[in-house]
């Protein structure tokens, strides 16, 4: 009997760990034989630990389980959700990037390749490096880790680049509030992310690649480099790539607690052993990347669904979408609501679909007041704003951006004033201290709005003035976008900026 | 971590340097190699370390202290790093961080008196969908209410 219990964070962070004990132990007492496989995350982390029993060839779900029920478990004893693809929150997910995550051992190759894994690397290893890069500019596929520029355009400026070295890099750095793709997938299929690298490898001439993960990300990290090394054994990895391709290997670091270094150039600075301090642009790092050389810089979903593209096919992949956006998103639900987790589908279903329908509104059950969509650089919507659709063009019309596509809900006990501090604070923390307007202006944010709080109504045009100054005189997103969820939250929700001494008045 | 870690000699922390020192890129592998050694960077590193990569100190310095996860002096016994993000200030996170220090009588980064835990801030641990969430001695720990930290800080020695 195969019994699958997640060795995703958020199922350890809920117990699994004890879960998977408790289940040997109970099996061992009862003379079972069970094969306990620790498969990543199925998304639904509110059931978490989401515990799979197979029997007669069917994996039946049963969640969230307790270290203490392993016994009713094992009797049959658990209320039951059938097989997780009944589970509506899943089924009505196109999972493509995601389609093996949960379903397959993360470090077990054969059962990568059972399930379509390395066909889409094979294929690639038939075609010209530049048949391969026109395949990605086909499907449509934009960058994943925030701005969405097109993953194709930016591998055929590196692929034409004339240099003795190029490099892939994965930006694995995953710092945004509500965000947890990058994770999951580097648990739960680390093997599909070796894969797409190797396959920009093969489209751009590049010997080697790097994974760049944040310190905060223990057992990403673990995972990632055992599977480096099992790709590496098989040949999949090495001097030639599956034993007929180029050479392509893959090294794992460790980032060290800085949000900017999510920043490609800041991360290329950190991956170099410099401070983590953006670098002006131009050169692109797609011509002068990491050491000098022409560098692809992707986040880990766009390079994670490269193999997908190449085993469908890229019009396949074109198939889904809305207008420009094209494909699926893995989009994240997190923050205060009933069903938290990942959710895959194509780009274009409303973000109010999303908030109330799919993940169920508020866990507290209190009205929602504010979505934050694209972490701590997002703005802040309120329900006014539900019926824009999840897409690039969408949400930029709206004064938004879907950036990591991440969606935190607050219900109406949110104090805006307060986040919108936060927003100052943490750009503040995290600066690299380039641009003045970043590294000073967050930090008089911050005093401004607690002036705006002790009931200083003039400070409110200051805050506004302030907020111009980061927009306009900041080389990075960091000091650039840190005024969306601050004027949004001041433009939208008035009443909580409206100052203490004037209401007491 | 562990305050009561060994003070690593001039031939240990050139032990670690030499192990990493083919890498492209070396630094930040040597930093995370000696801190989870020795729980800090030792002073003694910087020389050494500028005279291996050809770099002055004061750009080794400057290394070291732009990155949150570094430190100088080890902290106490274990960690505690508290998620202060927005999905964990969604459920609760801000006030359940701020009894924490209240109640432990710190600030953010303090340390408690008898060396057992230190409190840092994290900015998110990718476990927003079960916040609030910390990170123990590098074990994650989600849906965290007063009760659970309670217990991971009696558990810690606090
Ligand atoms: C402050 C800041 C933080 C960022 N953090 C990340 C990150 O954690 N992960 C990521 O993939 N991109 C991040 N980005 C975007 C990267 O600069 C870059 O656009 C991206 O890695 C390119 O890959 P893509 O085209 O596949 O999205 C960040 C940008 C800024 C300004
Ligand atoms: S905006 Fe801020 S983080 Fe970005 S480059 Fe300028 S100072 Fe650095
Ligand atoms: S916001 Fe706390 S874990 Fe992500």
């Amino acid at each position: 009997m195969k019994i699958y219990v997640p060795r995703d964070a958020a199922a350890r962070a809920l117990g699994a760990d004890d879960v998977a004990r408790a289940i040997a132990d109970e099996a061992a007492r009862r003379g079972l034989t069970v094969e306990i496989v620790r498969n990543g995350s199925r998304g639904m982390i509110w059931l978490e630990p989401l515990v799979e029993i197979e029997r007669d060839g069917r994996r039946l779900a049963y969640g969230p389980v307790d270290a203490t029920d392993a016994a009713a478990l094992l009797d049959g004893a658990l209320p039951c959700h059938g097989t997780v693809e009944d589970i509506p929150f899943f089924a009505r997910q196109t999972r493509l990037t995601f389609a093996r995550v949960g379903l397959i051992d993360p470090l077990d190759l054969a059962d990568y390749e059972a399930h379509g894994g390395l066909k889409g690397l094979r294929r690639a290893l038939s075609m010209t490096p530049a048949d391969v890069v026109a395949e990605v500019t086909a499907s449509g596929l934009r960058g994943r880790g925030g701005a969405g520029f097109p993953t194709g355009i930016k591998w055929e400026t590196v692929r034409k680049a004339a240099a003795d070295r190029k490099y892939i890099v994965c930006n694995a750095d995953e710092g945004d509030s509500g965000t947890f793709a990058d994770r999951m997938l580097m648990e739960g299929d680390p093997f599909t992310l070796i894969e797409g690298m190797a396959i920009a490898g093969i489209g751009v001439s590049a010997a080697k690649g790097f994974v760049y993960i944040r310190s905060e990300y223990p057992d990403a990290i673990e995972v990632m480099e055992a599977a480096v090394r099992i790709a590496r054994g098989a040949g999949v990895l090495g001097a030639s790539v599956l034993g007929s391709g180029p050479a392509f290997d893959i090294e794992v670091r460790v980032g060290a607690g800085a949000y900017v270094c999510g920043e490609e150039t800041s991360l290329l600075n950190s991956l170099e052993g410099k401070r983590g301090i953006v670098r002006a642009k131009p050169p692109l790092p797609a011509l002068e990347g990491l050491f000098g050389k022409p560098t692809v810089v992707n986040n880990v979903l766009s390079l994670a669904t490269v193999p997908v593209i190449f085993e469908k096919g890229a019009a396949h992949y074109a198939g889904f979408g809305l207008g420009r956006s094209k494909g699926t998103m893995p989009i994240q639900i997190a923050g205060n609501v009933k069903f938290g987790g990942l959710f895959e589908t194509a780009f274009g279903m409303p973000l109010g679909d999303l908030v109330n329908d799919i993940a169920g509104g508020t866990a507290s059950g209190r009205p929602v007041k504010a979505v934050q969509v694209g972490g701590p650089l997002g703005a802040y919507m309120a329900p006014a704003k539900f019926a824009t659709p999840f897409g690039y063009e969408e949400f930029d019309g709206q004064g938004g951006l879907i950036g990591h596509a991440g969606i935190v809900v607050f219900d109406d006990s949110a104090d805006m004033l307060k986040l919108a501090r936060f927003a100052m604070e943490f750009c503040a923390v995290e600066s690299c201290g380039k641009c003045t307007p970043c590294r000073i202006g967050s930090t008089r944010g911050v005093e401004t709005i607690d002036r705006i709080a002790r009931g200083d109504s003039s400070a409110i045009p200051i805050l506004t003035d302030l907020c111009e100054t980061m927009k306009d005189g900041s080389l990075c997103a960091l000091g650039g976008f840190t005024p969306f969820p601050v004027m949004s939250a001041l433009t939208q929700f008035p009443e909580d900026f409206a100052c203490q001494k004037e209401a007491a008045e | 971590m562990r305050q009561d870690q060994p003070q690593p000699s001039v031939e240990d922390l050139k032990r670690i340097i030499d192990s990493h020192i083919h890498l492209e890129g070396p630094l930040l592998p040597i930093l995370h190699a000696m801190q989870s050694a020795y729980g800090h960077v030792p002073q003694d590193a910087v020389p050494l370390l500028a005279e291996a990569l050809n770099i002055g100190r004061a750009e080794v310095h400057g290394v070291m202290t732009f990155y949150h996860d570094f430190r100088e002096v080890p902290a106490g016994r274990h960690v505690v790093k508290i998620c202060r993000a927005e999905a964990c200030q969604a459920v609760g996170g801000e006030a359940l961080a701020e009894a924490t220090l209240k109640k432990l009588g710190l600030e953010w980064h303090g340390t408690t008196a008898n060396g057992a835990v230190t409190i840092e801030p994290v900015y998110c641990l990718g476990l927003c969908a079960c916040g609030p969430a910390a990170m123990v001695d590098g074990r994650v720990v989600g849906r965290l209410d007063g009760a659970r930290m309670d217990r991971i800080l009696a558990e810690a020695g606090a």
